[in-house]
């Protein structure tokens, strides 16, 4: 058992050394989430109200980059450039990889929210003589993007612990310092990784708690779950 | 003064389809400044349809509609700028779910007529006095009942300035008890001039507030005339026989 106290101190003395590397896996979700939700947006978009071209385009993007395994696209990403000629830095690859993975998930969940908010409200907005777009940003967006909060919170959740793959393109992240520590001091290995997992535990709760605070801030009454007033009668 | 005397909105044999169903077979009417008309008949007779064909919410197969001297159906027509001059007034209300009633009103002022937001306040604040929920602003419509909820989609079509406005059914998914408070807006409007056309099952509204009632039936125009013409001796058959039974339903007493 290497769980000595003397191994607890030792442990202590990496603690930096990890927590900076946090700030690595921290810097890449942000990065990553931030792609995932501009593309994931637009695709979402394109999907409701392109047409069935765009609609087609918009379906395989979604289906290539969920079915690629994580570590194949960040291999893709980092390698792939420099076949011609274009160095990227990991962090800018694993960006790239895991936002464009991220964005066919997140397209799945603002589309459902998008569809959600009810098709009348749109003809309302028309009526008023908004154009389509304008009534998309005013009406639309922010009532999908309040939906589209709790299954957010999942993508969240998945896409933090994803920021460790990252370790195998080259990014000093937390994983790739705990692989040093663990080289380094074997006895260490076990008391290092629950480091690291104790540090992710932290992430995810204090994330999930960030967004159920800004689910708080944005509800609005009627507008979670089903929609209230919305008796469809046939029209004469 | 020649131009006061045009109508104000001219219908010419509007044709609509969808697939198979011919919903619109050739609708033709006008409507002058000021005057309420009231469009009834069976349900599944195009009623909406039409209505939705005057701003182009539906693209009409055949015929023209004009605003004034604006073919609304001119193929390069600024639509959504006319779309602003004619209010609708939905069967739902449709109302915007994650707005207060005061943002709801102010909207189409801010976004389309790129009013400054202090005017935009003011103005739907006269709107929402004028249907009586001034003390409603800032509730959101899930707090509002059903007779709330549609006088404030009537206040945001009437904030707008519009030169006529279209009533889609807009008590027929109420609650008995709330249609009143939606009529007597309704009612209040057609006294101070507003043009409209309603398409409603209301006979005591029709009777008591239309210049003119259209009675429509397999996309086309019966009969139209005064209510209490065609309440006593309409010439169409059929136009007596539906009154009759509309009216036991519904009641015309008002």
């Amino acid at each position: 058992m290497e769980a000595t106290i003397a191994n607890l101190v030792e442990v202590t003395r990496y603690l930096p050394m990890l927590l900076r590397a946090s700030w690595i896996n921290i810097q890449l979700l942000l990065a990553l989430l931030v792609v995932g939700f501009i593309v994931g947006t637009a695709v979402a978009l394109l999907q409701v109200y392109g047409g069935r071209f765009v609609g087609i385009v918009a379906f395989v993007y979604e289906w290539v980059f969920r079915s690629i395994p994580a570590l194949v696209l960040l291999f893709l990403f980092y390698y792939g450039p420099a076949q011609f000629g274009l160095y990227i830095s990991s962090f800018l690859a694993a960006t790239l990889a895991l936002g464009f993975r991220s964005s066919a998930y997140q397209s799945q969940v603002f589309r459902g929210a998008i569809q959600s908010v009810s098709p009348g409200q749109m003809l309302a907005a028309r009526s008023l003589g908004m154009g389509r777009a304008r009534a998309v940003i005013s009406i639309v967006l922010p009532q999908a993007f309040r939906l589209s909060i709790p299954g957010w919170s999942n993508e969240f959740a998945s896409v933090v612990k994803d920021t460790t793959l990252a370790y195998a393109v080259g990014l000093n992240e937390i994983m790739r310092s705990a692989r040093i520590i663990v080289d380094r001091r074997y006895d260490l290995a076990m008391l290092a990784l629950l480091v690291v997992a104790l540090i992710f535990l932290v992430f995810t709760y204090a994330g999930n708690g960030l967004l159920g605070v800004v689910e708080r801030r944005v509800r609005i009454p009627g507008l979670m779950a089903a929609e209230p007033g919305g008796t469809r009668r046939e029209h004469g | 003064m020649g131009r006061a005397m045009d109508p104000l909105l001219r219908v010419e044999d509007i044709h609509k389809r969808y697939g198979t169903e011919e919903v619109l077979r050739g609708v033709s009417f006008h409507l002058d400044r000021g005057q309420t008309k009231v469009v009834i008949g069976p349900s599944g007779t195009g009623k909406s349809t039409l209505l939705r064909c005057i701003n182009r919410l539906t693209e009409p197969d055949r015929g023209q509609v004009w605003l004034e001297d604006v073919e609304v159906t001119a193929p390069r027509v600024k639509i959504n700028e006319i779309r602003s001059q004619i209010g609708f007034v939905f069967q739902d209300f449709n109302l915007f779910t994650h707005l207060t009633a005061l943002d709801n009103v102010r909207l189409g002022l801010v976004k389309v007529k790129r009013l400054g937001k202090k005017e935009a306040t003011a103005r739907a604040m006269e709107e929402l006095t004028r249907v009586g929920l001034k003390d409603k602003a800032n509730a959101y419509p899930a707090h509002l009942s059903g007779g709330q909820q549609q006088r404030v989609s009537i206040a945001r079509a009437l904030a707008m300035d519009p030169k006529l406005i279209l009533f889609d059914e807009p008590t027929s998914a109420l609650d008995p008890e709330l249609i009143g408070e939606v009529l007597n807006v309704m009612a209040q409007l057609a006294e101070e001039g507003m043009t409209m056309i309603v398409v409603t099952h209301e006979m005591g509204f029709a009777r008591s507030v239309a210049d003119e009632i259209v009675f429509m039936e397999h996309g086309v125009i019966v009969e139209q005339g005064p209510p209490e013409k065609l309440f006593r001796s309409p010439e169409v058959a059929r136009t007596g026989e539906f009154l009759r039974k509309i009216s036991e339903l519904y009641g015309a007493e008002g």
